[in-house]
């Protein structure tokens, strides 16, 4: 039960674009939403309102300052220039080789042969935390008021959910993105538009050296433009009305008369 | 990691217990009499109370017979499987010994073959995880083995001065292994916890190095959360020096010269006692730096391996 499938015909999984991931947190707040009544036990909080506040989330975004290391900004032809800030959100990754799945000892943590999902059983799960352990990106979270292994299940219940409009049929954090950061999809078929995005913008694996195969992806930063090229930045001047008829004649008179 | 008092009151009592069934196994203490019963007795007390003690960090203790049906792909599951078969077989050798007189030696191998293999299955569950790459580590397992055999060499021999047997082979393998122990131990805390972060740093965590250095900027979070607090503990790490001492204090010189203290007056249980009882606590004092000192990849993600900046540290 917890040996790995081996490879799935589908790999369903997250594209999230950290060019334009602007840190809002939202879908770290739809996730606890949807999931806190959706799948499995609540995510529960302790002392939400108290002085040290804590509880379970399934996902979670992180800021990183990048200080652009001079050799690669010189193999970038210069284009990374000054530091800049890099919002980070970061779930499961249903990695293929999950290490989280074969260490469990009840089989409560499994990998789904169909579409690849990550899961916990959560009736069986003992709580003994050895998948928070084995993970190499801090992915689960024990719930402290259920004594269960919490994680991201992809909103399984939502994307095979029919009783749900069909555009609803995403990952919480997906269908809440306002700027459109993240995006879900089969990875295993390349002509998916996941697996096109991933093509053409470089997708990166975290920790590629833990070699766990990571299905979801992450788009990275795009070059900052040229700050000298000020063609793209006048946007103001597109907002300048050019009259036209008798108020175009009387502002060409105004400004002949100096 | 955290160092969870349960997990490390499980491993060194167990340890220890395990130990001493596989030397009762191979015929340390003679069938018959009171000895074969104390060590009986005394292996049953420390496997026991060590895996009770397990229970007690789990979310769901009434679950914990699940833990023995993963066997084939979880060294967790394996460790409950084997010190289950364990404890059967060396009860059955154990019975035979005190009410039979009777030292069935297949059974005692079988016996001391499957408490090696309790032990080393529980190093395995730290020594296999790529994520805490100090106790991804090949000497973690031997290190395990090393003081099972140690501690439960001491405690044969704290049986046999006890009960006036023949105790001198025993003790001198107790400072044998003791003293190859701690070399063991010596070897490791020299290497594992260097490993750092396995190569891993805050760049591949992230995927941004090929941009340039990362730097945390802001948590996810303002207050520890579990991850935090199982996986990314630092609060020992400012007394490893001291800590290793103690240990070695402890777990080594005191057994040690007790030992042979024993052994040049022909004998003196006494002395055993306090050398077994010093070296317990020495071994947890281990223990406990073993997850103290280790570190995991998640802490990455949260300031930790950072080339620059203030938190260059942990």
């Amino acid at each position: 039960m917890t040996s790995l499938p081996g490879p799935t015909p589908k790999k369903l999984g997250l594209v999230i674009d950290l060019d334009i991931c602007v840190g809002c947190h939202a879908c770290v707040v739809s996730c606890k939403e949807w999931n806190t009544g959706g799948y499995g036990a609540a995510l529960s909080d302790q002392d939400p309102y108290g002085a040290a506040p804590s509880g379970s989330w399934n996902n979670r975004v992180h800021s990183f300052e990048i200080e652009p290391d001079p050799a690669a900004s010189r193999r970038q032809g210069g284009a990374y220039g000054d530091a800049r800030i890099v919002h980070f959100p970061k779930s499961c990754l249903h990695c293929e080789d999950a290490p989280c799945v074969p260490v469990c000892p009840t089989g409560a943590s499994y990998k789904r042969a169909e579409d690849g999902i990550v899961l916990v059983n959560e009736d069986i799960c003992i709580g003994c935390g050895l998948c928070a352990w084995a993970c190499p990106y801090g992915a689960r979270e024990m719930d402290a008021a259920e004594g269960v292994m919490k994680k991201c299940t992809l909103c399984v219940d939502r994307i095979y959910n029919e009783n749900i409009p069909e555009v609803d049929r995403v990952p919480a954090c997906v269908r809440s993105c306002p700027t459109n950061a993240r995006h879900f999809g089969d990875l295993a078929d390349p002509d998916s538009e996941v697996s096109r995005m991933v093509a053409e913008r470089g997708g990166i694996d975290l920790m590629p050296e833990q070699e766990t195969k990571p299905v979801n992806k992450y788009l990275p930063p795009r070059p900052r433009r040229d700050r000298d090229d000020t063609s793209m930045l006048n946007l103001a001047a597109l907002a300048d009305p050019v009259p036209t008829g008798f108020l175009g004649w009387l502002d060409n008179a105004l400004e002949r008369l100096g | 990691m955290h160092p969870a008092g349960s997990i490390i009151i499980f491993t060194t009592l167990s340890g220890m217990g395990l130990g001493l069934m596989a030397l009762m196994g191979l015929g340390a203490i003679p069938a018959g009499g009171g000895a074969a019963l104390a060590g009986a007795a005394l292996v049953f007390l420390l496997t026991g109370a060590g895996l009770v003690s397990s229970l007690f960090h789990l979310g769901h203790p009434e679950r914990a017979w699940r833990a023995l049906s993963q066997w084939r792909s979880s060294w967790l599951s394996r460790e409950g499987v084997l010190s289950v078969l364990a404890l059967a077989v060396f009860g059955l050798h154990a019975g035979a010994m005190v009410f039979l007189d009777l030292n069935l030696w297949p059974l005692g191998f079988l016996a001391a073959l499957l408490a090696t293999a309790t032990v080393y299955a529980t190093a395995m569950i730290y020594g296999s995880l790529r994520s805490v790459p100090t106790w991804n580590d090949p000497l973690t397992p031997v290190v395990y083995l090393a003081f099972a055999a140690a501690g439960g060499t001491l405690a044969a021999a704290l049986i046999a001065r006890l009960f006036a047997l023949p105790g001198a082979v025993l003790e001198l393998l107790a400072v044998v292994l003791l003293v190859a122990a701690w070399t063991a131990k010596a070897l490791w805390w020299k290497q594992a916890p260097a490993r750092g972060f396995g190569g891993s740093t805050p760049e591949s965590a992230t995927g941004l190095g090929g941009i340039g250095r990362v730097r945390l900027f802001e948590a996810p979070h303002t207050s520890p959360n579990y991850l935090l607090k199982e996986m990314v503990f630092v609060v020992g790490r400012r007394h490893v020096r001291k800590l290793r001492t103690i240990a070695v204090i402890l777990g080594a010189a005191v057994p040690l010269a007790l030992v042979l203290l024993s052994l040049a007056f022909g004998g003196v249980w006494p002395l055993l006692v306090v050398a077994v009882a010093s070296h317990v606590a020495g071994v947890l004092a281990e223990r406990w730096l073993f997850f103290a000192e280790a570190k995991h990849t998640v802490a990455l993600y949260y300031g930790h391996g950072e080339a620059h900046g203030r938190r260059v540290a942990g």
